[in-house]
């Protein structure tokens, strides 16, 4: 009668899964009145129960398993490639090249350095003792955290939900990935394909749109790393306060970029142009505007003008290589941005194809709606500056960006440009790449975010990394210093021990040199026998 | 504007002056620091003792002695971590400059505890000025006189707008946290720290929680028993137990039930003689409330040593508890107080079981002489730290990230981990506007060769650091044996 009344409703893999998760032994059920609470367990508190219990039998923790995993992950983007293009392109407009230049290339090399250096990454580490563990082992060892949240953006889903995915399973934890549904082909194409390949208990796939994340983010998870823009970013490190799991937040906000006069300035519009638009403008770390002085703005507009033509012809809507915007939404959003502002340039669009084309603004100021927020689209504002110091106020006056872009031959004034204002990082002389280098931590500060992630950054942001101490149980009498009854005489040990900060490398490079040197006296003395 | 509003204001804006941030102005700061525990020893002493009943040598020995050695440490080595950090290079990057760059973070918040209250509240303030932020000091409440004389006396020695110290109860704390800060470091307990995470997220400020819970000890059956044991009670009873790294609980075989007992008996006597009430080095419960609450988590226990209490005093005796069950009321939350139980399991699995099946602890204890059974209990367990054969001293090396996990808190400090924590460590890529023929491979438009090229960028990858090391051997080992043939000659 049970199973009748299960098979007729179609609950009866939720039930099964359920029963399976709480309830190991079936026959337990078998005749019994269906509880209601068997419906109340929605399907995302489901899966997290199963990632959590796949966690627990342990098996994600051998670094043979975590490389296999990895290396299936390889051989999904390798055999998958067709279908991620095929979604990116009806997403957003990429083509084949596009997809693989700014989304799969990357994950790619972050996939083949990681299997690589996994073994090194996850072995202990030695850290400097003190005259009280010189015969003590001390070490911090990289530990799994349990289940990791993965709440990936839609501008680059594969790149931004999957490259936190390779340090998650690097670093031992089972992950629940929420692809974003505004880049629904993706999120589909993920949630078909991805469990073919990587272990579906361990990494499951869930899809959905706001209801179905916010009852994920009710569940309790051991880290929750999200991507997306601030605001969201708040609510969801408010979720993870009541399990007090730790977040990484990587957001954005508005990128500025200093051209300053004293630089190659084609050179320099080029790359702006190129980080401008690709996607675009879709990219968290798109220079969001420009600041320059009146005297190189004609040049500048010229030379991105000239850019703009090479890269995407005199008609970039029919150049296959310019994307689209993601949605109606944000369309509109960013039609309405350019309101109140001079088109210096571009600005033809179609709203039956998303189309918005490369826009260059002027006339803008601080007060313009198109700098009250992060644009993310195709619209370049170019705000005239008095200099770098007007510069610096400007940027000073706004919450710190993601990343920072300054333009110019002098070095001084890079390092003023450094020293006088705070970002997630700092470029000069070119635009997006820093997001390439996996050895330089990439993550906000601010309202850009918190958290930094890439190559081994990504594996210790989703490790524990336990400090370990190992002591013998012998040398007792060196610890009656700490003992009651305190004095001062055993206090005055303790001082010494305490305080005596030696540098144990340095003595162990200095004895060695004497044992070099007398090694060689002694020969040289045996050789004159 | 409330008073607190107004330090915060006030803080903000020292800090936009900048002048927290030179190195030297740092230092002077942590050397005015060292000054305040040189020569103010006695008030500071007298404060401790009034809330917390600790001797002036126990006082420096857990409080100001590593805060000396925590700011000595910084002041040296503050010029290293502050510098540019390189980073390794790969093909794209041959020619530019690449590094991590430490900055301040800006306004930071430290809420500090009442068990330890200088060295939980000011090591973190340690990290703070050497990362050149400013910062609000909130000492705990609850250890009035100490929260007084902070008050008082670092405003004397430190800079008293940059580093402004703010006295109060809850409200206060809430009207704080209602301020935005670029960093909130957080020493207490897991409840309030959920409030304080929930706070920081309206201004997307990350925090630091140093939070508790029950830190396990396995007592192996496998080791020296009068050693282990008085390792431990030293590690319990400093401080009547009010330490966030006590051994919470005992986990030990029934067959050594008894000599743990014994011996920790025998180790309470050696420390604090036949009656610790009347011992300078044994200290007192913090308040009634606290009183009260350990006293309530003995009902359901049996009490093998010690139970003795005052509470006009907020006096409690050493005590242990024997064959304690999971469900016991002492089990079902952090101790905190100078009660140890033994929970009697019949090995290490039982043992691994029993931790994992509570919260993630800040501290986990294995005595044994056998390497096996502390690298299984590592291996199969989680915590912030860990430490074999020994107590509480995995806190005074400060190479050693101290901090939790899970329930038991978030990010970690001491020594450069500190400095660390309270920066912005900013990614620095300098290039040149020259070779723009290699950037060809990236722009539309787009083509199957420029892609194959960027694959290759992209995906060679070969250890730079590896090959230069070599080199470098190799040129020394060229070296080396020229100038030793010609010596030979």
């Amino acid at each position: 009668m049970t199973d009748l009344l299960l098979s007729r409703c179609g609950f009866r893999e939720v039930f099964s899964t359920f029963s399976e998760v709480c309830c190991p032994n079936l026959s337990e059920w078998k005749g019994d009145f269906i509880r209601p609470s068997v419906f109340t367990m929605s399907r995302e508190q489901v899966v997290v129960e199963r990632a959590r219990r796949a966690f627990q039998t342990g098996r994600s923790k051998p670094l043979d398993f975590r490389i296999q995993q990895l290396k299936k992950l390889q051989s999904f983007i390798c055999e998958r490639q067709k279908d991620i293009t095929d979604a990116l392109r009806r997403d957003l407009s990429k083509n084949e090249f596009v997809s693989e230049l700014f989304e799969t290339l990357v994950l790619e090399a972050e996939l083949k350095l990681t299997i690589s250096r996994l073994a090194d990454w996850a072995a202990p580490r030695p850290v400097e003792k003190n005259l009280l563990t010189l015969t003590d082992e001390a070490y911090v060892k990289p530990e799994p955290l349990g289940l990791v949240l993965i709440i990936g953006p839609w501008n680059y889903p594969w790149a931004l939900t999957l490259l936190p995915l390779v340090g998650a399973i690097a670093a031992g934890n089972a992950v629940v990935i929420k692809p974003s549904e505004i880049s629904l082909n993706s999120s589909n194409v993920m949630e078909e394909y991805l469990p073919q390949y990587i272990d579906k208990d361990l990494y499951p796939v869930v899809t959905g749109g706001a209801a179905e994340t916010q009852e994920l983010l009710k569940q309790k998870f051991d880290h929750i790393f999200y991507t997306g823009s601030s605001s969201v970013g708040k609510l969801v490190m408010e979720a993870a306060a009541r399990h007090l799991t730790p977040v990484t937040l990587e957001l954005g906000g508005k990128s500025p970029c200093y051209i300053d006069k004293n630089c190659d300035i084609t050179t320099a519009c080029r790359r702006i142009t190129w980080g401008k638009l690709t996607n675009c403008g879709q990219t968290c770390i798109a220079p969001d505007y420009v600041l320059c002085e009146s005297v190189v703005q004609s040049r500048v507009l010229e030379e991105i003008k000239k850019s703009i033509k090479e890269f995407y012809t005199d008609n970039p809507k029919v150049s296959d290589d310019y994307g689209r915007i993601v949605s109606q939404r944000h369309f509109k959003r960013l039609m309405g941005l350019m309101e109140g502002s001079t088109v210096a340039f571009g600005g033809d669009v179609d709203e039956s194809q998303l189309y918005i084309g490369p826009t260059v603004l002027e006339g803008v100021t601080s007060e313009s709606r198109v700098m009250k927020e992060e644009i993310f689209g195709p619209l370049l504002p170019i705000i005239t500056v008095d200099g770098v110091e007007e510069a610096i106020q400007f940027i000073n006056d706004r919450e710190k960006p993601l990343v920072l872009y300054v333009f110019s031959y002098d070095k001084k004034l890079i390092k003023r440009m450094l020293a006088e204002t705070s970002s997630g990082a700092l470029l000069a002389n070119d635009c997006l790449v820093h997001f390439i280098d996996s050895a330089l931590p990439f993550g906000g500060v601010g309202h850009s975010g918190m958290g930094r992630y890439r190559g081994r950054h990504s594996f210790d942001l989703l490790s524990n990394l336990r400090s370990c101490l190992i002591k013998q149980l012998h040398l007792e009498r060196v610890n009656s210093m700490r003992y009651p009854p305190h004095n001062s005489r055993r206090l005055g040990w303790a001082r010494f021990f305490l305080l005596t900060q030696i540098s144990l490398r340095r003595l162990g490079y200095v004895l060695a040199m004497l044992a070099a040197l007398s090694a060689f006296l002694v020969q040289k003395y045996l050789r004159q026998d | 504007m409330s008073r607190e509003q107004q330090a915060v204001a006030r803080a903000r804006k020292a800090f936009e002056t900048g002048r927290s941030k030179p190195l030297e102005y740092r230092i002077h700061q942590l050397q005015n620091l060292q000054r305040l525990f040189s020569e103010r020893q006695k008030e500071i002493s007298d404060a401790i003792n009034k809330d917390l009943k600790r001797s002036e040598v126990g006082m420096q020995m857990f409080e100001t002695l590593g805060l000396e050695g925590e700011i000595a440490l910084t002041i040296k080595k503050l010029k290293e971590w502050a510098a540019p950090r390189p980073v390794e290079k790969n093909l794209m990057t041959l020619s530019d400059t690449v590094y991590v760059w430490p900055e301040p973070l800006g306004v930071v918040l430290i809420i500090g505890a009442w068990n330890y209250p200088w060295a939980v509240t000011v090591q973190p303030l340690i990290g703070a000025i050497a990362a050149g932020n400013a910062a609000v000091v909130k000492p705990s409440e609850v250890c009035v006189h100490t929260a007084k004389v902070m008050e008082e006396l670092l405003p004397v020695y430190i800079d008293k707008e940059l580093y402004p110290v703010v006295c109060g109860g809850v409200p206060e704390t809430q009207e704080l946290l209602r301020q935005r800060f670029d960093h909130i470091f957080y020493t207490g307990n897991s409840t309030v720290g959920k409030l304080i995470m929930e706070a920081a997220a309206k201004h997307l400020t990350p925090v630091t929680l140093e939070l508790g819970g029950k830190s396990p000890c396995y007592i192996d059956k496998n080791c020296d028993l009068s050693i282990a044991c008085r390792r431990v009670a030293w590690g319990k009873f400093t401080n009547c137990g009010q330490t966030c790294i006590a051994p919470d609980y005992v986990l030990c075989e029934p067959s050594i039930q008894d000599r743990v007992i014994e011996e920790v008996k025998k180790s309470i006597k050696d420390f604090y003689t036949d009656n610790p009430k009347t011992c300078p080095d044994y200290g007192r419960i913090i308040n009634q409330r606290h009183f009260k609450r350990i006293m309530g988590l003995l009902e359901d226990s049996a009490v093998t040593v010690g139970g003795e209490n005052d509470e006009s005093n907020c006096y409690i005796a050493p005590t242990v508890l024997r064959d304690v069950k999971p469900e016991a009321k002492v089990m079902q939350e952090e101790i905190f107080g100078p009660l140890l139980p033994i929970v009697p399991i019949s090995g290490l699995d039982e043992a691994i079981k029993f931790i994992n099946k509570g919260e993630k602890p800040l501290a986990l204890y294995v005595f044994s002489s056998d390497d096996k059974v502390i690298n299984r209990l590592r291996d199969q367990t989680s915590s912030g730290g860990f430490l074999a054969n020994d107590c509480l001293v995995h806190f005074s090396v400060s190479s050693l990230p101290f901090g939790g996990v899970g329930n038991s808190g978030m990010g970690c400090y001491h020594g450069r981990f500190s400095f660390d924590q309270l920066s912005h460590l900013r990614g620095c890529l300098i290039k040149q506007l020259k070779m723009e023929g290699v950037n060809k491979m990236r722009y539309p438009p787009h083509t199957p060769k420029k892609l194959g090229w960027a694959r290759f960028f992209i995906l060679k990858t070969f250890n730079l650091g590896w090959v230069g090391r070599m080199l470098l051997l190799a040129v020394l080992a060229v070296v080396g044996a020229v100038v030793l043939q010609k010596y030979l000659q």
